[in-house]
């Protein structure tokens, strides 16, 4: 049962990054409303959130398997605070940073009708810093860091983000901007 | 018998207007998607009411469409107004 937790945990940590990263994709897609082939922008944005609220899913897995685990050797303050861990503090706290952030951003996502766009908005820039937060959570506290695989995984998320990043940073990333920043000029 | 009187408003006079701020609008085209019927596209993005303005008519039919459009709109541009 402890050898089943524990797999558990690893896993559902790599598809909680997996899924965060498609989120995140998504997510930058949305924002230059642009569709996704037969996916209409509606569609866009509704994916982006389930596929955000399934890897948070994962998460409270992740969390929740690996509590009271006698490696990790959680506490509950450690769900909630950072760097007071007693096995590598430092990287579980990227972990327990990550989660704060995620709790915040989902929160604020889902009650972005109440608290309107402005706030909604500056809350869901901090994606930017939990996704590289976790990213290093994983690789300095994965028990599967040093594998091939796991490399892999970890390399093809950064390039897929950081790809989307330029996208997003370049002129023209979001519809109509070129006919709208004037053709005449 | 029915004792009320008739509703003097027809089917084809719709009680609620789908109201669009253009000083939050950025032209996202959601909105365009979820109801073709009532919005086009202008050549910038922005949603093009057939001859509506800001203020669209939305027949009952459409009323679902049109909540989903106002809760899915990434401006927060769209309000739903009863006439």
């Amino acid at each position: 049962m402890n050898e089943a937790l524990w797999a558990l945990g690893r896993g559902t940590g790599v598809v909680s990054l997996a899924l965060f990263t498609v989120s995140v994709l998504l997510g930058i897609l949305n924002r230059s409303g642009r569709p996704l082939f037969a996916l209409p922008r509606f569609s866009v944005a509704l994916v982006h959130r389930n596929v955000a609220l399934l890897a948070t899913a994962f998460l409270a897995i992740h969390l929740v398997t690996l509590f009271g685990d006698s490696y990790a050797q959680l506490r509950l303050v450690d769900f909630v605070v950072p760097f007071l861990g007693a096995a590598k503090p430092f990287w579980l706290g990227l972990g327990t940073l990550a989660v704060d952030l995620m709790l915040a951003i989902v929160v604020t996502a889902l009650l972005r009708g109440v608290i309107g766009v402005r706030v909604f908005k500056a809350v869901h820039w901090l994606t930017y810093l939990m996704w590289p937060v976790a990213l290093l959570h994983s690789i300095g506290n994965g028990t599967d860091a040093g594998q091939a695989w796991f490399i892999a995984f970890a390399a093809t998320c950064s390039i897929a983000v950081l790809s989307a990043l330029g996208w997003r940073l370049s002129r023209g990333f979001v519809e109509y901007q070129n006919v709208r920043i004037g053709k005449a000029s | 018998m029915n004792l009320r009187a008739p509703d003097p408003r027809s089917a084809a006079d719709p009680t609620v207007l789908l109201h669009i701020d253009w000083t939050k609008c950025d032209g996202r085209g959601l909105c365009t998607e979820i109801l073709p019927e009532l919005l086009a596209r202008d050549e910038w993005g922005y949603p093009l009411s057939y001859g509506y303005g800001s203020n669209v008519p939305v027949p009952d039919r459409l009323l679902d469409a049109a909540t989903d459009a106002v809760s899915l709109c990434p401006r927060q541009a769209l309000t739903l107004i009863d006439r």
